[in-house]
């Protein structure tokens, strides 16, 4: 196997409070291949979008890259200048983000919107642009995409919005694509056809892809790989498939447990879904020893005092848990 | 697009009339007052059956509707009654200080606009640089001036110690006259403009859609010239109209420090006079250039803002 | 909770306006009004006369210091009308609604647009110069933030079924609207309120400085700069002091007013912008 095309090595974020610093997000790794779609699963404040943000330099105040290295097809860019970091951005790593709506400017049609990827990375001229922005449109299935680049965003659906991100990410054919909660706040109907468009759009261009959502399921499907994360940190990495059959985290085993499912349970009568107990912690007020110790089903002494280390598990995955498996 | 268009200046309409109709009213409800002015200019006390006689002849003792009548009918017409002072039409007295009052107000608005926006601008840029705290000091000291005592500053520095500029008066209308007064009434404007420019442009350069420009790619210079200005410009228009609405009744003030021919130094001799007709004639004008200022904002929101016209 | 250096120096400065009107008598080193010696009459600042002398021959400093008491007496006097009337029209007009809410709202947008000197000023016409008339007219010329914001909240917690369910419990409805909407506006219309009085401080400086307002001798600093525009070119000192008076008192309510929006109203919905 080739080299793989992203690298996160023991990555720390920082978050400046009130006169005191916390560990956001601490000794995460993992690695993305070339063409390949990894998961990145995880509550609501888990870690996972900063941690994306962070890969694409985008961290602002009051958080910040606090040790770690991000390698991007061998090249290591967490110290990179900001100017090398726009060079990359749009360009080599795109991209989307949840709420479509507010992530697209409300003053400027859509169409120039794209066809702004094309004046910035390839030089085109606006006119070649917006040619090009209408045939973006079609990819993604837009209809009557000429008429569709000059409208503005209120008037598209939240589907159509988050067609025309896509868009907007792809259009300078990058290497990875990151895409943040990209269908939460689409109706389910809409939402197996944007999952699907992107998987598809991407296979074709051999684009690779991060994907980042609370929704186990969702990700499962889609990835060939996929890691958990709980407050700031990652439990659990493998392959989809042994995620579901085969989990080792308790946290994890919690996820898919609570997976609502058609089938034996609910004809004998069981409906009741299973739940996590407890909340997700605070960044500022996260547990010693391992983080999810207060809600864990299998926590002994060790879990409360000390961390846990990884776990290697088969097929380049990872636990880290006291009690794993 | 028209619709929407047709649809607001339409609702300037009924406000029109209501301040027609309070201005009316003001100078209605007490009995004897609007008369009373007559007789005071200190020269001679008016014999109480001329002051009958004048009664009559205004109809003033007609019933309150049939006098509201006419009065919107007589000011539609342009006609806004006689002064009592100098017994012209209070329309001709008007009329000629119109000019030097729009000068005066657009000027003061240039100045406002210019410093503050800019300073607003930059402070966003940078947030708690030096050049920050700087600005927003600035702007919540203009805010806090006595305007005409800041005139009254200006005026002893700059005309009387340094003799730089003339200190009062409208000379030949020239710019050299306008500096002093432009500057007096813009500094609050100014002032204000700053605060709201910043915290505008702040908002924008949090907002979801930057982040995204950011994504793909662009300088932060490209960023704030094809995402961050058009919106910050739709917070801060609304600031820039209503401003210059009221400046021409902020300009009262600062026209009587530097006897400056406007409307507004009209408006504070004919109170001081007790010159009725004149005093609604000012209000009358002040209000209605509110108004106009204020439509042309809505216009303009309409143009800016897509999701306005096509809502 | 954050109090930030605004408050800080805002409420110090206010403190400072406060304490000195309070302690005028003791603080000022001659009368005001009665002491005046035409021998002294203009003099530049000096030892014995920490301001200077007016045209009368009057002690400056002591007339700024008992301006004070005139001019915070004033403009919190007015302010408190305008926020009473307001208030009260806003938390009526938002819940009980139909024609009553439409002539508020009607009579607020008027109101705003018409500027707050004129109105003022026209109120002066009618009433005729002096400290009543004065009081009056500031007193209505600014009600209608805190009517906009009173309303707003009205019409927000009716949706909220707060109202509702006190209307069940079978609360009368002015007690509902002390006791329920009134003090989760308390926050924002104390920075109104605050922003309000350096408003009318600075109207009141204006109008009495037309000679509309508070007329000389009486040591309002608006009608003290009146007096001393006169003589700018000969004694500057006469227009720079209570000018800095008003200015310091006015940045002082200005600083307080953003510092406790900051903590009272995190929303800013009061911000004027």
């Amino acid at each position: 196997m080739s080299t793989p095309l992203l690298t996160v090595d023991d990555l720390h974020i920082a978050l400046a409070g009130d006169g005191a610093t916390y560990g956001a997000v601490e000794k995460v790794s993992f690695e993305i291949g070339r063409g390949e779609a990894f998961g990145l699963v995880g509550e609501s404040g888990c870690g996972k979008s900063i941690t994306a943000l962070a890969i694409m330099g985008l961290l602002r105040r009051p958080l910040s890259l606090s040790g770690g290295r991000i390698v991007l097809d061998g090249e290591e860019i967490q110290d990179a200048s900001a100017a090398e970091m726009r060079r990359l951005r749009g360009k080599r790593i795109a991209m989307i983000f949840q709420e479509p709506m507010t992530a697209l400017n409300p003053l400027s049609p859509v169409g120039r919107q794209i066809a702004e990827m094309f004046v910035l990375h390839q030089g085109a001229n606006w006119n070649e642009a917006m040619d090009r922005a209408e045939e973006a449109l079609r990819q993604v299935r837009v209809p009557s995409p000429e008429r569709r680049i000059r409208d503005y965003p209120h008037q598209l659906s939240g589907g159509m919005r988050q067609r025309v991100m896509i868009a907007i990410a792809l259009a300078c054919g990058p290497e990875l694509l990151i895409a943040d909660e990209p269908t939460t706040a689409l109706d389910v109907t809409v939402q197996a056809e944007i999952i699907d468009l992107m998987a598809e759009l991407c296979a074709a261009k051999g684009t690779a892809i991060l994907m980042i959502s609370h929704d186990l399921g969702l990700v499962a499907n889609m990835c060939r790989r996929v890691a958990v994360m709980y407050a700031g940190r990652i439990v659990e990495s493998q392959v989809a498939g042994a995620i579901f059959a085969t989990p080792r985290h308790p946290y994890t085993q919690g996820l898919v447990d609570s997976l609502p499912r058609l089938g034996e349970r609910s004809r004998r009568g069981q409906q009741r879904l299973r739940e996590i107990s407890g909340v997700v912690p605070s960044i500022a007020a996260y547990p010693g020893g391992c983080r999810f110790n207060p809600r864990c089903p299998a926590v002994t002494d060790i879990c409360r005092s000390t961390a846990p280390d990884i776990t290697p598990l088969p097929a380049d995955g990872l636990v880290r848990c006291h009690h794993h498996g | 697009m028209l619709l929407v268009l047709g649809r607001r200046l339409f609702n300037v309409i009924p406000t029109l009339l209501a301040v027609i109709a309070l201005v009316f009213l003001l100078f209605s409800v007490l009995p004897g007052s609007f008369i009373s002015g007559m007789g005071e200019d200190g020269r001679t006390t008016i014999d109480p059956a001329v002051m009958e006689r004048m009664r009559k002849e205004m109809g003033l003792d007609d019933p309150l509707a049939e006098r509201f009548a006419r009065y919107v009918a007589h000011t539609a017409m342009g006609d806004l009654g006689t002064s009592f002072r100098t017994r012209e039409p209070v329309t001709k007295l008007i009329g000629v200080r119109i000019w030097p009052s729009l000068k005066l107000v657009f000027a003061a608005m240039t100045f406002a606009i210019s410093v503050g926006v800019t300073l607003g601008f930059l402070a966003a840029l940078r947030p708690g640089s030096l050049l920050d705290t700087v600005s927003m000091v600035t702007a919540i000291s203009g805010l806090s001036l006595s305007q005409f005592w800041f005139g009254l500053m200006l005026m002893y520095l700059f005309a009387l110690q340094l003799n730089w500029l003339p200190s009062f008066g409208y000379g030949d209308g020239g710019l050299r006259n306008l500096i002093l007064p432009a500057v007096a009434l813009g500094v609050g404007p100014m002032a204000l403009l700053a605060r709201t420019t910043r915290a505008a442009v702040l908002d924008v350069l949090n907002a979801d859609f930057v982040r995204t420009a950011r994504s793909k790619g662009m300088s932060e210079r490209r960023v704030v010239e094809w995402h961050v200005l058009r919106n910050a410009l739709v917070l801060v228009i609304t600031i820039v109209g209503l401003q210059f609405g009221s400046l021409m009744g902020q300009a009262v003030v600062v026209e009587k420090l530097f006897a400056w021919p406007g409307v507004g130094s009209l408006m504070v001799d004919s109170v001081f006079q007790r010159d009725m007709p004149a005093v609604q004639g000012c209000i009358l004008l002040i209000v209605v250039f509110f108004l106009f200022i204020n439509t042309l904002v809505d216009i303009a929101y309409v143009v800016i803002d897509p999701r306005i016209r096509y809502g | 909770m954050k109090w930030g250096s605004n408050t800080w120096v805002g409420g110090g400065l206010v403190g400072l306006a406060i304490g000195v009107a309070i302690f005028a008598p003791w603080i000022a080193l001659t009368d005001p009004v009665m002491d005046a010696n035409l021998m002294n009459a203009e003099l530049p600042p000096s030892w014995e006369f920490p301001f200077g002398t007016d045209a009368q021959g009057r002690d400056i400093f002591s007339r700024i210091v008992y301006g004070a008491r005139i001019s915070l007496t004033v403009g919190f006097v007015s302010q408190i009308c305008n926020s009473l009337i307001g208030v009260t029209l806003g938390l009526t007009a938002g819940y009980w609604g139909g024609w009553w809410d439409d002539l508020v709202s009607g009579l607020t947008n008027l109101m705003l647009a018409i500027p707050s000197l004129v109105f003022a000023l026209a109120i002066m016409a009618i009433l005729g110069p002096g400290l009543a008339s004065l009081v009056i007219a500031l007193g209505l010329t600014s009600w209608s933030y805190s009517c906009r914001i009173a309303r707003a909240q009205v019409l927000s917690l009716k949706s909220q079924g707060y109202v509702q369910a006190a209307r069940i419990l079978g609360y009368g409805d002015l007690r509902i609207m002390f006791t329920q909407v009134l003090p989760n506006i308390l926050g924002p219309l104390i920075v109104i309120a605050t922003l309000g009085i350096g408003g009318a401080i600075l109207a009141e400086a204006a109008l009495s400085f037309l000679g509309l307002g508070i007329r000389p001798p009486f040591p309002s600093w608006g009608s003290m700069l009146s007096e001393a525009r006169d003589q700018i070119r000969a004694a500057p000192w006469l227009s720079v002091f209570p000018g800095l008076a008003i200015f310091f008192t006015v940045l002082g309510l200005n600083l307080l007013g953003d510092g406790l929006r900051d903590i009272l109203d995190p929303q800013s919905t009061t911000r004027r912008a």
